[in-house]
């Protein structure tokens, strides 16, 4: 047998163990099998972490209260009660230390969201007070009209 | 080449297999750390849809858009309300740009969509590098570190919820607003619909409310044929819906 | 919504009637690519291993070829894969963290391996010719003889015995790589088939026969291209000679030798036999079973894309070139009509698996329609578009011109005994 017959063999071990190496330093120290199946729990378990550091935007009603007790004691007494502040006046995150004032939604097409009438039959939209766009003072905003923490008062 | 060179070749390469292999291919855990992974297994996470309360108002989509930083304008999207898309909700009888006569639908409803956080997922079975994975909760998240953004997450999965994100170039999904179901609130697109047709469980909770709706009441799963077990629970549903 | 932020897939895919957001035609062009250029590969090496393995003695000059050609064919396998990848510098995580129960983990480790044998296998074949080579240069003035000097005494990788004895454990190397690479490069291509076949979110690709449709489609290329390759380099060496020389040297002006085409042509027509049986066969099962999913398929296939896949594929690709190649009273030109057409049919074939599998909703109540980017106006719609694509096609002929002024595989007579 002729040994030089295993030089591209050396090759491929060489090849092998760059990879091998480079694996040592290339690869996350905590990536791994972190459960039971290699199919389902193979990652980084750093990652976990980090997902649930991702910053939280909508505070909720809880923190809007603290300033805003007025408008949400309104709001809780009224049928809008189920919406949350920050649908129409956008997620408070950074509020009010960054951002002085939230954009408040007060766009015909925002209220048409709940409030255009559809004419199928079978769905909840028929159950809420409804209007047609087409028909129902055109080009106006509703809040002109309508108090949106209260719907059943005029704005003042 | 001489015996010795050769020798040495072989003891060398040896050595450095041996001292790279423990620690390369598959880490498993010793029993304690295992028990360590799993210390969360009283909480497997899920969703209740009912598609009876739900209007189309698409303030879920808006909602899970700005609360996951997705680009708004972007036409991809974490969850969705079907008929469409829906980010801006339902405001006309306009289909695809046309207008359907009223009399010629015999029944119409919304469907929210999003991810089935399945127990088999799919997307996760075929990435090929564990950018994505199943956390001990049940939720499939995404390493945005890790992904090299081969779409083949994006392909396996049969409901189309993953997209790439628009500005990280990443594999991108719904993981039930992770960041706030782990520190006990809800999911964005469940803190805001008006009408309780969004819902989050914890199915190891016998207690928790939803669970029992999950439980003892008639629900159904999308696309079941496709052995992927998905954890979103839909009230309502209809044959047409797919 | 900034240039930054533009939606992968939104630039070249039209949605019609019910379709999900998120859905897009994801894998556009590369992925159209990456299995044709992956079945180039596999295939010149089936067709080079029929000489070194099973003696066709008749190949042996296009098995040479061929040989040298699948490594220039192979750094273009995985080209399309990085100019797809969103995160091309990430391209290494695959080795580092292979995900096994992915099919597209096996890529990094797989090719690596695939590439080790076919890399071994030339020198084993050529490397008498290096030595030769080094010892023919050395001592010869000149920068470019020195560069050449060099090279060659790198590919020697320091092994100068040309004994009869180490000659004969050359060939028999090089015909042990040769048997080890026909089942690694059916691998290398039939799991490219099973990244398809394996989606089962997919209606078109989920089938078991995915990989050996692949395959077989993968050999048929291979040996069509390095048919061509072969007798238009011949042809054109043919050429350059009688300019040159005169008719005078009329014996060693044979072009493309006529029994080599002869016996190449029918492991072609083969293999081309059993491809579209087995496409035929999926097609008929699917129609016959008419699952869920029928309906839709039907649609696309009877319908929006019947001229790719009926006309273009099948007649096309398929049938045209079968009964050019099987009349009798072949000519070369002939020859050369029917190898193009058997090329740009399994190009149909990869082109009406990925695109036409991305045709249809998942939902299966609506259609995407794929518009691919010609003028690219963003490194997305070059990567993704129409000039990607022939920069993967390009690179291999010159990958091979470049290997050729190294290891000479078309030299014939005295030279051929390497």
């Amino acid at each position: 047998m002729k040994w030089h017959v295993l030089r591209p063999l050396w090759l491929a071990i060489g090849l092998v163990v760059v990879i091998l190496i480079a694996r040592q330093f290339m690869v996350p120290e905590d990536f791994g099998v972190h459960g039971d199946s290699f199919t389902y729990n193979f990652y980084r378990l750093s990652n976990v972490q980090e997902w649930k550091d991702f910053p939280v935007k909508h505070q909720g009603r809880e923190s809007c209260v603290e300033c805003h007790e007025e408008n949400v004691t309104t709001l809780n007494a009224s049928p809008h009660a189920p919406i949350e502040c920050e649908n129409c006046h956008g997620p408070s995150v950074g509020h009010p230390d960054d951002v002085e004032l939230l954009p408040i939604e007060r766009a015909r097409e925002h209220c048409l969201r709940c409030h255009a009438s559809l004419d199928y039959p079978n769905h909840a939209r028929s159950e809420l007070p409804n209007v047609r766009d087409r028909t129902h003072k055109r080009r106006r905003e509703c809040v002109t009209c309508h108090y949106p923490h209260d719907p059943r008062e005029k704005p003042e | 080449m001489s015996c010795s060179r050769r020798d040495f070749l072989k003891q060398a390469c040896g050595g450095t297999l041996a001292s790279v292999l423990p620690v390369s291919a598959f880490t498993f855990l010793s029993p304690e750390e295992a028990r360590a992974a799993v210390e969360n297994a009283n909480v497997r996470w899920a969703f209740l849809v009912d598609t009876r309360k739900c209007v189309g108002c698409g303030l879920c989509v808006k909602a899970c858009k700005n609360e996951n930083e997705i680009p708004y304008d972007a036409p991809v999207t974490r969850t969705w309300v079907e008929r469409m898309g829906g980010r801006d909700g339902f405001i006309d009888n306009v289909i695809n740009g046309e207008e359907i006569d009223p009399d010629n639908i015999a029944k119409a409803f919304f469907v929210p969509k999003l991810c089935n956080q399945c127990d088999n997922p799919p997307c996760v079975q075929v990435c090929p590098v564990g950018a994505t994975y199943q956390t001990d909760d049940g939720v499939v998240l995404v390493d945005r570190d890790w992904c090299i953004g081969c779409g083949y997450c994006i392909m396996a999965c049969p409901y189309g919820v993953r997209f790439f994100h628009p500005v990280h170039k990443v594999a991108d999904k719904c993981n039930f607003c992770y960041h706030r179901i782990t520190k006990g609130m809800n999911p964005a697109c469940v803190e805001s619909c008006a009408f309780d047709a969004r819902r989050i469980a914890n199915l190891r909770d016998p207690d928790d409310p939803v669970t029992k709706i999950i439980t003892t009441e008639r629900v159904a799963v999308l696309k079941d044929e496709y052995g992927t077990k998905p954890h979103v629970f839909y009230i309502g549903l209809d044959e047409n819906v797919r | 919504m900034t240039s930054e932020a533009v939606v992968h897939g939104v630039e070249w895919t039209v949605k019609e009637l019910f379709v999900y957001p998120n859905e897009f035609i994801y894998w556009s062009i590369q992925i159209v690519m990456y299995p044709y250029m992956t079945g180039l590969v596999a295939g010149a090496f089936v067709l080079s291993s029929l000489y070194h393995v099973f003696g066709q003695k008749d190949l042996k000059e296009i098995a040479q070829f061929s040989l040298v050609f699948s490594l220039a064919l192979l750094p273009v396998a995985a080209l399309p894969l990085l100019l797809h990848l969103q995160q091309p510098l990430r391209a290494m995580e695959p080795l580092l963290t292979p995900h096994f129960t992915s099919a597209i983990s096996a890529f990094g480790i797989v090719f690596t391996a695939y590439a080790l044998i076919v890399i071994s296998e030339i020198w084993f074949v050529y490397r008498r010719y290096f030595v030769d080579q080094v010892h023919e240069l050395k001592g010869k003035e000149g920068f470019a003889n020195m560069l050449r000097l060099n090279v060659y005494r790198a590919l020697t990788m320091g092994s100068f015995d040309i004994s009869e004895e180490a000659l004969r454990v050359d060939h028999k190397a090089a015909k042990i790589l040769a048997g080890v690479g026909i089942p690694v490069a059916c691998f290398l291509h039939g799991y490219a088939g099973f990244i398809f076949g394996s989606v089962k979110a997919n209606a078109l690709w989920m089938s078991p026969l995915m990989p050996v449709i692949f395959i077989m489609s993968a050999v048929v290329s291979g040996i069509a291209l390095c048919m061509l390759t072969y007798i238009v380099i011949m042809e054109w060496k043919a050429f350059r000679k009688r300019r040159t020389e005169g008719v005078t040297a009329a014996i060693e002006i044979k072009g493309a030798e006529t029994d080599i085409i002869n016996t190449a042509t029918k492991y072609l027509l083969g293999f081309l036999v059993a491809a579209i049986s087995l496409e035929i066969l999926d097609l008929i099962f699917r129609g016959y079973t008419a699952m869920k999913s029928w309906d839709i398929l039907r649609s696309v296939m009877y319908g929006k894309d019947f001229i790719n896949i009926f006309v273009l594929q099948y007649t096309l690709g398929n049938l045209v070139p079968f009964v050019l190649l099987l009349l009798p009273g072949r000519t070369l030109k002939r020859t050369v009509v029917a190898l193009l057409l058997v090329l740009f049919g399994v190009f149909m074939m990869r082109w009406n698996v990925v695109i036409g599998g991305q045709a249809f909703s998942l939902s299966f109540s609506g259609y995407m329609h794929y518009h691919i980017p010609i003028i690219p106006h963003s490194v997305e719609t070059f990567k993704e578009g129409l000039f990607g694509a022939l920069t993967v096609i390009v690179t291999p002929f010159v990958l091979f011109w470049m290997i050729n002024k190294f290891v000479p595989s078309l030299e014939r007579g005295e030279e051929a005994k390497y």
